[in-house]
C-alpha cells in the first residue's frame, strides 16, 4: 500500500502538468458519461419508479421509498419471466444483421461504381450522400407518408400496375421489412463514402501488378480490393452495428406507438418502460445496462476476431 | 497509481453534481388561496399555462387570456402551446423535477387521476378555482376527482356519437339513423346496395371500441371489485360485433396506422356514409367536400348493443393547478375565469366544444344543431374508470384491438391476452374475471 502511495506521489510529481492538462476532459466525461452511467447502474439494482422516488412538489413532500433489490431486475429479464426480452432480442439481432449487411453490400457496390471514371461523378456523389444529410426524423416522417395505405405514393404506384394496396405498416412482418428498407436507405450513404475513401487509398500499383500477372477482375477484387478495404470495413461495420442496434428514431417514428409492439427493438422498448405509465426507472435502467453489455461483448469479440484474422494472414 | 487519481477526480465531480441537482427549492408560495378569495384584484405576478388545444383553437384562447388580463391587470398569463401528444410526458418530467412546470395545465380527463396520484396536482376544493360546483355536469366532474379530492376543473367535455351523411341516406331511402348495431349493419348493407357508397370505416383504437363494450353491458374494469372484466363473455360479444362490421363488405378495412385520420378523411370525402366520432371532428368534417353544405351532416346518438342499451365514453379536458406553483392565487383566479360559463359559452360558439356547465348551454349555443345533437348524445355517455394511468390501458388496448380487427386473433384470445397484459404490467393487484 505504501509503495502504491509513493508511486502515485512520484508519478504526480513528474507528470503533474499532464494531469492538469487532461483534467477538463476528465471532468466533462465524468459529468456527461460517468455520472449518468453510474446512476443507471445504481437504479438497475433498485425497484425505483416514478411513484416511489423522492420528490418535493411545493408544500408537498414525498420521501423516497424505493429499495435495493440486488440482481432481481436482471434475473427478471434474463430468465425470460418478463416475457418480452428474448423475442425482442431476436428481432433486434435480425434487424441489425440485415441492415448492416444491406448497408455494407449496397454501399460497396455504389462505391465501386463511383470509383470509376465516369461522367458527372461528383454530381452522383453529392446525390448519393443526400439521404445521410437528411435528419433521421425527417426521413422517418417522409417514409411514413409514402407507406400510407390509402394515400401513400407507394400504393399509388402499385395501383398503377394493377397490384392491390399493401398494408405497409400494419402487418407485423411487412412492418419489419418496411423499417429495414427505411434504415437501409438512410445508412447506405455513410458506408458508401467511407468505402470510397478506402478504395482511393489502395495503391494503384497493386492493381497494375495484378493485371500484369493476368488476374481477372474478380480476382483483383477479391485479392486486392477487399484486403485493401479491411481496415475501413472493420471499423464501419462495428460502428454500423452499434448504431443500428440502437437505431431509435426509425423504429419509433415510422411504426409509432400503435401498430404493434412486435417490431420494437430493445432500445425503443426501454424507452417505453421509462416514459409510459408510472415510469419504471429501474426496469428501463436494467434494459439500458443489458443493451450496453451486449454491445460491449460484441465489440470485444469482433475486435478479437479481426486480430486473429490479421494474425493468420 | 494513476487510476487512483482518476477515481478521486470522478468522485469529486459526482459529489459536485449531486449537490447541484439536490438543491431543490420548493417554491413556498402562499397555497391557501386566501388572497385570491378575499381580494382578487390585489393578486399580481405572472403564471404559465400549458394549453394543449390545437392550432385552430388557439386564437379563441388568446382572446380569453386577453380578457382575463384586462380584468386582472396585475397578472400576466403566458399561454404556452404544448402538443397534446406530448403534454402528458412533458408535464410529468417537469412536475417531478420541479423545474419548468407550468402553474396551470389543461389535462385530458384520462390524465387527472395519474397526475394526482403522483402528487403533482393541487386539490382545489374550497379554493376560488372551483366556482359554483353545482353547475357542472356530473359526468365531467367525476373525471376531475381523485381520492375524494377535486384536482381539476372541467373545461370541455365530449362523447362519441354517430355522424352520418344525410344525402346518402336519402338516396338509399333510409329515413332515420340506426339505433342499434344490428340496424347499423343492415343500414350499411342497404346503402352499399342502393348507392354504392361504403357504409363505414372503423377507427382501430381501443377508445373507439368502448361503445361496443358498453352496448353489451361490458366494461374494461370493475374498479371497486378490482377486476379486469374486458374479456368477459359480454366483452367478447362486443368485439364480435365490431369484427362483423369489418368482415362484411360494408366497411372499409381499418387503417392500422393513423386510423383516426383515415376514417375521418373517408367520411368527409363522402367515401363512407357513417362514422363514430366526437364533437371535435365536426368543424373538420365541414371542411370536407361531402359537407360543404353543413346541413348534410347528421348527428345521432351512439347505437345500442344487444342489451338494448347504448353508452359512449366521456372525454374532455380539465384545468389543473400544479402543486408546486409559485403563484397559486393567480392560478386559481385564472382557472376560475377560464372555466366560467361565459368563457365556456364563447369557446362553444367559436370552436365547437361542449361546455361542462349546465348554465353554459345557452340558447345561442344550442341553436347550432351539431351542439344540440351532441348535448343529446351526452345523455347516454358514461365516465371511464377513474384510475391512475387509464391512458396507458389504451396503449395495450389499441394493439390488441387492431389484431382482433385484422383477424390475427379471435376476439376471445385477443381480449384474454389484453387482460393478461394489463394484469402483469399495469394492474398487478387486480384479478382477471
Amino acid at each position: 500500500m505504501s509503495t502504491l502511495i509513493a508511486r502515485t506521489r512520484r508519478s504526480f510529481a513528474t507528470h503533474w502538468y499532464a494531469w492538469a492538462m487532461v483534467l477538463p476532459v476528465v471532468v466533462v466525461l465524468a459529468v456527461l458519461v460517468g455520472y449518468p452511467l453510474g446512476r443507471g447502474v445504481y437504479l438497475s439494482f433498485t425497484d425505483a419508479n416514478e411513484a416511489n422516488i423522492g420528490r418535493v412538489i411545493g408544500d408537498f413532500e414525498v420521501p423516497a421509498s424505493y429499495s435495493f433489490v440486488g440482481l432481481d431486475n436482471y434475473w427478471h429479464i434474463l430468465s425470460g419471466q418478463e416475457g418480452s426480452f428474448y423475442p425482442r432480442l431476436g428481432w433486434t439481432l435480425a434487424w441489425t444483421a440485415s441492415c448492416v449487411f444491406l448497408h455494407y453490400t449496397i454501399g460497396l457496390g455504389l462505391a465501386l461504381m463511383l470509383n470509376r471514371r465516369l461522367k458527372g461523378r461528383s454530381v452522383y456523389r453529392v446525390l448519393l450522400i443526400l439521404p445521410w444529410a437528411v435528419p433521421a426524423f425527417v426521413a422517418a416522417f417522409a417514409w411514413k407518408l409514402m407507406y400510407n395505405t390509402n394515400n401513400g405514393v407507394l400504393n399509388a404506384l402499385l395501383g398503377k400496375v394493377g397490384v392491390g394496396p399493401v398494408d405497409w405498416l400494419g402487418d407485423p412482418f411487412v412492418q419489419k421489412l418496411s423499417v429495414i428498407a427505411v434504415n437501409t436507405w438512410l445508412g447506405v450513404p455513410f458506408m458508401m463514402v467511407a468505402i470510397l475513401g478506402g478504395l482511393q487509398s489502395i495503391p494503384r500499383e497493386l492493381y497494375e501488378a495484378a493485371e500484369m500477372d493476368g488476374a481477372s477482375p474478380w480476382q483483383r477484387f477479391r485479392n486486392v480490393t477487399l484486403p485493401g478495404l479491411r481496415p475501413v470495413s472493420s471499423t464501419i461495420v462495428l460502428l454500423g452495428t452499434i448504431w443500428t442496434f440502437n437505431m431509435f428514431p426509425i423504429i419509433f417514428l415510422v411504426i409509432g406507438q400503435a401498430g404493434g409492439t412486435e417490431s420494437e427493438i430493445l432500445v425503443t422498448y426501454a424507452y417505453r418502460l421509462a416514459f409510459q405509465g408510472v415510469r419504471d426507472y429501474a426496469g428501463s435502467a436494467t434494459y439500458g445496462i443489458v443493451i450496453l453489455s451486449l454491445l460491449l461483448v460484441f465489440s470485444v469479440f469482433y475486435r478479437g476476431m479481426l486480430k486473429r484474422q490479421e494474425a493468420a494472414q | 497509481m494513476r487510476r487512483g487519481i482518476t477515481v478521486a477526480a470522478i468522485a469529486g465531480v459526482l459529489a459536485l453534481t449531486a449537490t447541484a441537482c439536490g438543491g431543490n427549492d420548493g417554491g413556498s408560495g402562499d397555497s391557501s388561496g386566501k388572497k385570491a378569495a378575499e381580494d382578487p384584484q390585489s393578486v399580481s405576478g405572472s403564471i404559465t399555462w400549458w394549453d394543449t388545444s390545437n392550432e385552430a383553437e388557439g386564437p379563441t384562447y388568446d382572446k380569453l387570456v386577453a380578457a382575463f388580463q384586462k380584468e386582472y391587470p396585475k397578472i400576466k398569463v403566458d399561454r404556452t402551446s404544448v402538443s397534446f401528444d406530448q403534454a402528458e410526458q412533458k408535464f410529468k418530467t417537469a412536475a417531478q423535477s420541479g423545474k419548468g412546470a407550468p402553474d396551470v395545465i389543461r389535462t385530458d380527463v384520462g390524465w387527472s387521476a395519474g397526475f394526482a396520484n403522483l402528487g403533482y396536482l393541487q386539490p382545489l376544493d374550497g379554493t376560488p378555482a372551483l366556482d359554483n360546483v353545482g353547475d357542472f355536469l356530473p359526468g365531467p366532474l367525476s373525471t376531475a376527482k381523485w381520492n375524494g379530492e377535486t384536482v381539476g376543473v372541467p373545461q370541455v367535455t365530449d362523447t362519441l356519437g354517430l355522424l352520418y351523411n344525410k344525402e346518402v341516406f336519402q338516396e338509399a331511402g333510409i329515413a332515420k339513423p340506426p339505433a342499434t348495431w344490428d340496424e347499423f349493419i343492415a343500414t350499411a348493407k342497404k346503402i352499399k346496395q342502393k348507392t354504392g357508397v361504403t357504409g363505414t370505416m372503423l377507427n382501430p383504437e381501443g377508445y373507439f371500441s368502448l361503445p361496443f363494450l358498453y352496448g353489451e353491458g361490458a366494461d374494461m374494469l370493475d374498479v371497486e371489485g378490482k377486476k379486469i372484466t374486458v374479456a368477459s363473455p359480454e366483452g367478447v360479444k362486443a368485439m364480435e360485433t365490431a369484427l362483423q362490421l369489418t368482415e362484411s363488405d360494408v366497411a372499409l378495412k381499418p387503417a392500422t396506422t393513423d386510423g383516426y385520420v383515415a376514417a375521418q378523411t373517408a367520411f368527409k370525402d363522402g367515401k363512407v356514409a357513417m362514422i363514430v366520432n366526437g364533437p371535435w371532428s365536426v368543424s373538420d368534417s365541414y371542411g370536407g367536400k361531402a359537407f360543404k353544405n353543413k346541413d348534410n351532416l347528421g348527428i345521432a346518438n351512439i347505437p345500442a348493443g344487444s342489451t338494448g342499451k347504448a353508452a359512449a365514453p366521456i372525454g374532455g379536458h380539465n384545468y389543473s393547478v400544479y402543486r408546486g406553483s409559485g403563484n397559486k392565487d393567480a392560478a386559481y383566479l385564472f382557472v376560475k375565469f377560464m372555466s366560467s360559463a361565459k368563457s365556456q359559452e364563447l369557446t362553444a360558439k367559436e370552436i365547437n366544444t361542449l361546455p361542462t356547465r349546465t348554465s353554459a348551454y345557452t340558447a345561442a349555443v344550442t341553436a347550432d344543431p351539431a351542439k344540440k345533437a351532441f348535448q343529446q348524445a351526452l345523455s347516454v355517455s358514461r365516465s371511464r374508470p377513474v384510475i391512475p394511468g387509464v391512458g396507458d390501458l389504451f396503449v395495450a388496448f389499441d394493439q390488441h384491438y387492431v389484431k382482433i380487427l385484422r383477424g390475427d386473433v379471435s376476439p376471445e384470445d385477443g381480449l384474454k391476452a389484453l387482460a393478461k397484459e394489463w394484469n402483469t404490467k399495469l394492474l398487478k393487484d387486480y384479478t382477471v374475471g
